[in-house]
């Protein structure tokens, strides 16, 4: 195989990654572990006032 | 886990601090040059060569780049994969390193730039020794970084943290290839690559440099700080995933229309406007998951500054990433390359994307590290906004201006072939734009004092505050 075939391949085998990403990004099955994984942010809280932290010396 | 343990906020802190700092002195540097194109006397020719504008532009760059941009980058990243992962840093003592690392690079950098010390290479000018102290302080970033990923209390990996990863090794990578070079001495080196391969790696380098430092990055920011303060999760987890991937597959490829009309053979310049041009795509995917991840929730823009800039820093994504596109096709690049309107896209990108939206995540970020619920004042936030966004109108206003003219001056031609114009009288018409440039990079950098003086009274007399690493709890949004 020359290399440009070798190139060619290699663009094509990329594309077809990206379309596989995209099927199943929106496939029923990846639902229940974007929903958890977009509540991420919220599974702590980080106000100190309601926060359970201390007061360190160090600055 | 252990009830005692706490997340390393003191590296987010310095690293957060330092960026307002360091963003002062680059934007103050900013204003310097654009002073200089006005009144030229001020490059001080008379005390020696040091504050000339080829000397002091370099200066600015790396100043707002990687020492304003870089530190937000550090302390947001640093405080995200902790809080989202659960977990403490990985090797906190390389992330020591890293804080103090990267503020010696920044120091070298501010007196071997003004010095003449260059490799030559836009945004990679630092020369050898100090791109090998890079190397290595960005490498313990990555084991940081990932060994942090790696001891997650979570199964997920949150999307901010892709965006950070896939900044943090591309960036690795860009560096490490582009900065290659033979030394010839202490404080020279040359090059590995020449001619036209040289031209290429550079801007292959420089575009994903926008493409991963300042867009990959900034959107992990973008996807931890718009979702806190909004109080809502992002508006669509798809779509963040297929826009990661799209970016990723597609930035490699932008950068040779920084080369049009070049010694660059056509098919790579064509090749590069194409890839530029589905860019569109994944940047608008960002910007629209960012902005609606608002949506029930617009009336929060009324009254939080914090989220003012976050939004309209996405705003001025969505505006850049489609001027990107439009300015790398060939016909629109003929008549933009090489003048202000460049520039003009540039901060259009910097100011208003970038540094907003590290504004924003270090207003939500410092109240928070020294066991506050707000900054001292968010009067003041509100004020910086204003001066923020007008000083940015100003200045991609005047130099849309001076861009488009400089374009026309330049291409015009008598009947007889002959240029109707000579360079010097494009020179003089740029005066009046560059002096309303002047006027916008002042009020942007005035905004940064009111935000210093506001981090002051914030943390004065207040101790560092250690946050407990909880369990994860029960989502509530």
């Amino acid at each position: 195989m020359e290399l440009n075939d070798f190139r060619v391949l290699l663009t094509v085998l990329g594309f077809l990654c990206f379309v596989g990403i995209c099927i199943w990004a929106y496939s029923k099955h990846a639902k229940s572990g974007f929903d958890e994984a977009a509540r991420l942010p919220f599974t702590d809280d980080d106000l100190p006032a309601r926060g359970t932290g201390r007061q360190s010396k160090e600055g | 886990m252990q009830s005692q343990a706490t997340y390393n906020y003191k590296v987010v802190r310095q690293f957060a601090i330092m960026t307002v700092v360091w963003g002062i002195v680059g934007m103050l540097v900013g204003v310097i040059i654009a002073a200089q194109l006005v009144w030229p006397a001020l490059n001080l020719s008379d005390v020696g060569e040091w504050f000339h504008f080829g000397r002091l532009r370099p200066l600015h760059t790396n100043a707002v780049i990687f020492a304003f941009g870089g530190c937000a980058l550090f302390a947001t990243s640093y405080f995200v994969v902790q809080r989202t992962c659960h977990t403490t840093l990985f090797a906190p003592k390389l992330a020591a390193f890293t804080f103090w690392g990267w503020q010696l690079i920044i120091v070298l950098a501010a007196i071997t730039l003004p010095l003449g010390f260059t490799s030559g290479k836009e945004y990679a000018e630092l020369e050898w020794p100090i791109d090998i102290l890079i190397a290595v302080v960005w490498v313990s970033y990555a084991i940081v970084f990932f060994g942090t990923i790696a001891k997650r209390k979570v199964s997920h990996i949150y999307v901010a943290n892709w965006f950070f990863g896939a900044f943090i090794l591309t960036v690795a990578l860009l560096h490490i290839v582009n900065s290659a070079a033979v030394p010839v001495s202490g404080w020279k080196a040359y090059s590995a690559y020449a001619g036209a391969q040289d031209a290429m790696i550079q801007w292959w380098y420089g575009h994903n440099a926008v493409g991963f430092f300042l867009t990959a990055g900034f959107l992990g920011i973008m996807y931890y700080f718009v979702p806190k303060q909004a109080e809502r999760p992002v508006y669509s987890y798809r779509l963040s995933v297929v826009h990661f991937w799209a970016l990723i597959f597609t930035y490699m490829w932008a950068g040779p229309h920084h080369l049009h009309y070049t010694a660059l053979p056509d098919w790579t310049q064509s090749l590069g406007m194409i890839f530029s041009l589905i860019l569109l795509a994944p940047s608008w995917g960002g910007m629209i998951n960012g902005i609606m991840t608002l949506s029930g929730a617009w009336h929060k823009l009324r009254t939080d500054p914090i989220l003012k800039f976050l939004i309209v820093s996405l705003s001025f994504y969505g505006m850049s990433t489609f001027e990107g596109p439009m300015m790398s096709i060939k016909t629109v690049n003929a008549l933009s390359h090489y003048t202000d309107w460049t520039v003009g896209h540039v901060h259009s990108g910097a100011l208003g994307w970038v540094a907003m939206i590290s504004i924003g995540a270090v207003y939500y970020l410092l109240p928070r590290m020294y066991g506050k619920t707000e900054m001292y004042s968010t009067k003041l936030i509100t004020t910086h906004f204003w001066i923020a966004t007008i000083g940015i109108v100003l200045y991609i206003a005047s130099m849309w201006i001076a861009g488009v003219m400089q374009g026309l001056m330049w291409r015009a031609t008598n009947p007889d072939g002959t240029l109707t114009y000579s360079f010097i009288e494009s020179v003089k018409a740029s005066y009046p734009f560059w002096t309303i440039r002047l006027v916008g990079g002042i009020l942007f950098l005035s905004g940064m004092f009111i935000m210093f003086y506001n981090m002051v009274k914030t943390i004065a007399g207040e101790k560092a505050y250690e946050a407990p690493v909880l369990a994860p709890q029960a989502a509530h949004a």
